[in-house]
């Protein structure tokens, strides 16, 4: 059996389809529990040194391998020079050991303090190992295996696009090493995890987006059209 | 000129006992579910005190309200530096935001302890246990209404912001027995024309109703962002650590709109409240909320329209409100309290939220210091009773700030027509007054005599029915009922299903 072909060339199908519906379906039938379920109102001194690192660490992290996964050419081609290449590789390396320590915080504050703990739900604790996991993994790649950034624009990446226009092509990261191929695993967890959990809030982005270009004051009517209006222009 | 509809509560304090009666209905109405124990959408606060949340008057710490930029814009507190942009940057963490811990634990005692104990050489206690973890605590550490009736007042009333300005002698009524002036201050959501907690809302989830000012939070579109509860600077909208979903008081709209009087105001025995309609132009309220802070109260006046006036009920017919509305609206008590009187004042106007309820500032005791007391001027022997407003033990400044934004001669003003208003009254009673003094009395003020006996009967002797004018909302053709899910959110309050309790809350 190709366990390759199973994991990486059928099972994302299955997960992502899993994640799609069930977050639509989520969003249309319980909208009330779409929430990030923000702790800081019961714990607020452990948490400012844990969701500090570990968001803006594990953001900009992500958007690192979202820009390679859209214009893998250009990624690669900075990389050519080896200065960019060091300077890419430290400011990953430093993101992921910012998120590390925001995690570490994390788990920290779900053990001890017995207000967040009375909040913790089996889905936190699953949603901890799961991205604590992802975050060792990901900073073993870039120690262990250099440059990560480049292997992963030129073999992840394609596969990521192979699966994206359903011609899965497992070949590409068949020969990556085990700890690669957990963080990638791993991230498919991650996905299919969305929405059963808070992890839902993270696509909750855009709201905060418009809120940048949005008028102040919201009005809501029964009996005119459009039913949200702004009661004055200024932002 | 663009009308619109604002439901406005007024408060006369001289009236309030601080009995917590409107908490408490409101809180058996409202939140009693999990997550919300520790919520009073109503409180009554002791003044001078630290209220509740402790403090929450001092926007230094909160970062509450608004304020006008250099280049003259409307800004949120909270927003200082980069402006919306910190939205973002503080969503992961809110470095103003209170915690539970200053509002307080929510707490229930161990009663079964008291049945259950085994039989031994000590009284068995109840412990207090907390309602969040289900663990014992130590001791309760606070509650909401922790300083009630100057309970420790050197430790948490000396903390009122509101003592700011006041002489050293003036702040001996908080710890000198003869001395000693409180009063009480119910609060809840003050429905602003200019509400910080919905500008702060990430999510847009906080909206104002277009038909009747109540401002809400949608519990399907909240996501726990928390900037209402930063943002907000009379601390109205509460967190819900349970659901992940912020409340707040919401004018007890279900009741409102079938003509039923808030749960609150209802349960009210001192009658102390008034529910009435405002129309007001929303063209001008960021006008308003801009305006410096001695001129900030009067704009406030200013954006309230006079009901009777037929080009303001032309204009209000034509922007679809209905008749009852307007009837509702010249029958209004907040109309004839805040504007037509001008005797009621809106509570701390200088946030510039332009806040929709209204209090009238308690002239009690109308006896100031006893002359033996260091600058005291009453003479025990004296049969004089009404005395000048500026001696009384209540130091002015006090309410000033409390009420109008440091605006010494609006409180006097209200003041002086309440004693003008008492004298008329004691003279038609009792005679002993006179008649000249009464009418330089209300000269003095600007009233005459109906005005007199139409504010003495609005504020002493009105029926349920002219203290509360709520208009019914024509529920044919606007509705909050959603009839899919109207059954399944029954029981709740509204406030997402009932669902499973947590694991930790067993007993």
């Amino acid at each position: 059996m190709n366990w390759d072909f199973m994991l990486f060339g059928t099972l994302p199908y299955v997960f992502i389809t899993i994640a799609i519906v069930g977050t639509i379906y989520r969003y249309m039938v319980n909208r009330f529990s779409w929430s990030s379920l923000s702790s800081q109102f019961l714990e607020n001194k452990v948490l400012f040194f844990g969701s500090f690192p570990w968001h803006f660490g594990i953001i900009l992290v992500l958007l690192g391998h979202i820009i390679a996964i859209l214009i893998p050419g250009t990624f690669l081609a900075w990389n050519a020079v080896p200065v960019r290449l060091y300077l890419l590789e430290l400011s990953g390396l430093i993101l992921g050991l910012l998120a590390l320590i925001g995690l570490l915080m994390f788990i920290y504050r779900r053990l001890t303090d017995s207000r967040v703990r009375a909040v913790t739900s089996s889905w936190d604790v699953l949603i901890l190992i799961i991205l604590a996991i992802q975050v060792l993994t990901g900073l073993g790649n870039a120690l262990l295996y250099r440059w990560g950034s480049n292997w992963y624009a030129s073999s992840a990446v394609p596969w990521i696009w192979s699966v994206i226009t359903l011609n899965p092509q497992v070949e590409y990261i068949a020969s990556l090493p085990l700890l690669a191929k957990i963080h990638i695993f791993n991230a498919l967890i991650f996905i299919l995890l969305i929405p059963f959990s808070r992890l839902v809030h993270f696509l909750a982005f855009i709201g905060p987006l418009k809120y940048l270009t949005r008028s102040y004051q919201l009005v809501r009517w029964y009996t005119r059209a459009p039913r949200t209006e702004a009661i004055r222009q200024y932002k | 000129m663009d009308i619109r509809i604002q439901l406005s509560m007024c408060f006369h304090l001289d009236k309030c006992i601080g009995c917590h009666t409107c908490s408490v209905s409101c809180k058996n109405v409202w939140t009693t579910r999990q997550g919300a124990e520790y919520m009073w959408w109503n409180n009554v606060e002791t003044k001078p005190g630290a209220g509740y949340p402790l403090t929450w008057e001092d926007q230094q710490r909160y970062m509450g309200g608004w304020e006008v930029t250099a280049t003259g814009a409307l800004r949120l507190k909270l927003l200082k530096g980069p402006g919306k942009l910190r939205t973002l940057a503080n969503i992961f963490f809110q470095p103003n935001l209170p915690t539970i811990d200053d509002y307080y634990e929510p707490f229930t005692f161990d009663y079964d302890n008291l049945f259950n104990a085994p039989l031994g050489d000590d009284q068995p206690v109840a412990r207090p246990k907390s309602l969040i973890t289900g663990e014992f605590m130590d001791k309760v550490a606070l509650g909401p209404n922790w300083d009630d009736d100057f309970g420790g007042s050197p430790l948490y009333a000396a903390n009122d912001p509101n003592l700011k300005g006041l002489s050293e002698s003036q702040k001996q009524m908080l710890t000198h027995f003869h001395r000693l002036f409180y009063f009480y201050f119910p609060r809840i959501c003050n429905h602003c024309l200019n509400p910080a907690c919905v500008a702060s809302c990430p999510s847009g989830a906080i909206y104002k109703r277009g038909e009747d000012g109540i401002v809400l939070i949608d519990q399907d579109t909240c996501r726990a962002w928390r900037f209402c509860v930063s943002a907000c600077p009379y601390k109205k909208p509460y967190y819900n650590w349970n659901t992940g979903k912020s409340e707040k008081c919401i004018f007890c709209y279900p009741r409102l709109e079938v003509g039923e009087v808030n749960a609150c105001a209802h349960a009210c025995t001192g009658r102390i409240r008034f529910v009435g309609v405002l129309f007001y132009d929303a063209d001008k309220i960021e006008d308003v909320a801009k305006q410096p802070d001695d001129r900030v109260v009067e704009a406030m006046r200013e954006i309230v329209l006079d009901p009777e006036d037929p080009k303001v009920v032309e204009a209000a017919t034509k922007s679809g409100v209905e008749e009852n509305w307007i009837w509702a609206a010249q029958n209004s008590p907040a109309y004839k309290l805040f504007k037509k009187w001008r005797i009621a004042l809106p509570h701390h106007p200088e946030f510039r939220t332009v806040p929709m309820n209204f209090y009238l500032p308690p002239l009690s005791p109308i006896l100031h210091q006893a002359k033996g007391d260091e600058g005291g001027t009453y003479d025990p022997e004296s049969m004089e009773f009404f005395n000048d407003v500026e001696l009384m033990r209540i130091p002015v400044k006090y309410l000033a700030n409390l009420l109008s934004a440091g605006n010494e001669e609006l409180v006097m003003e209200s003041l002086k027509k309440q004693m003008a208003v008492r004298m008329y009254i004691r003279q038609l009673r009792v005679g002993d007054v006179g008649d000249a003094k009464v009418k330089s009395a209300l000269d003095e003020v600007g009233l005459t005599a109906e005005d007199a006996w139409e504010i003495y009967k609005l504020v002493s002797i009105a029926t349920f029915t002219e203290r509360f004018v709520i208009p019914k909302t024509h529920r044919e053709i606007k509705t909050t009922i959603d009839p899919r899910t109207m059954y399944e959110k029954r029981g709740s309050v509204g406030f997402g299903r009932k669902r499973k309790e947590l694991v930790a809350r067993e007993w």
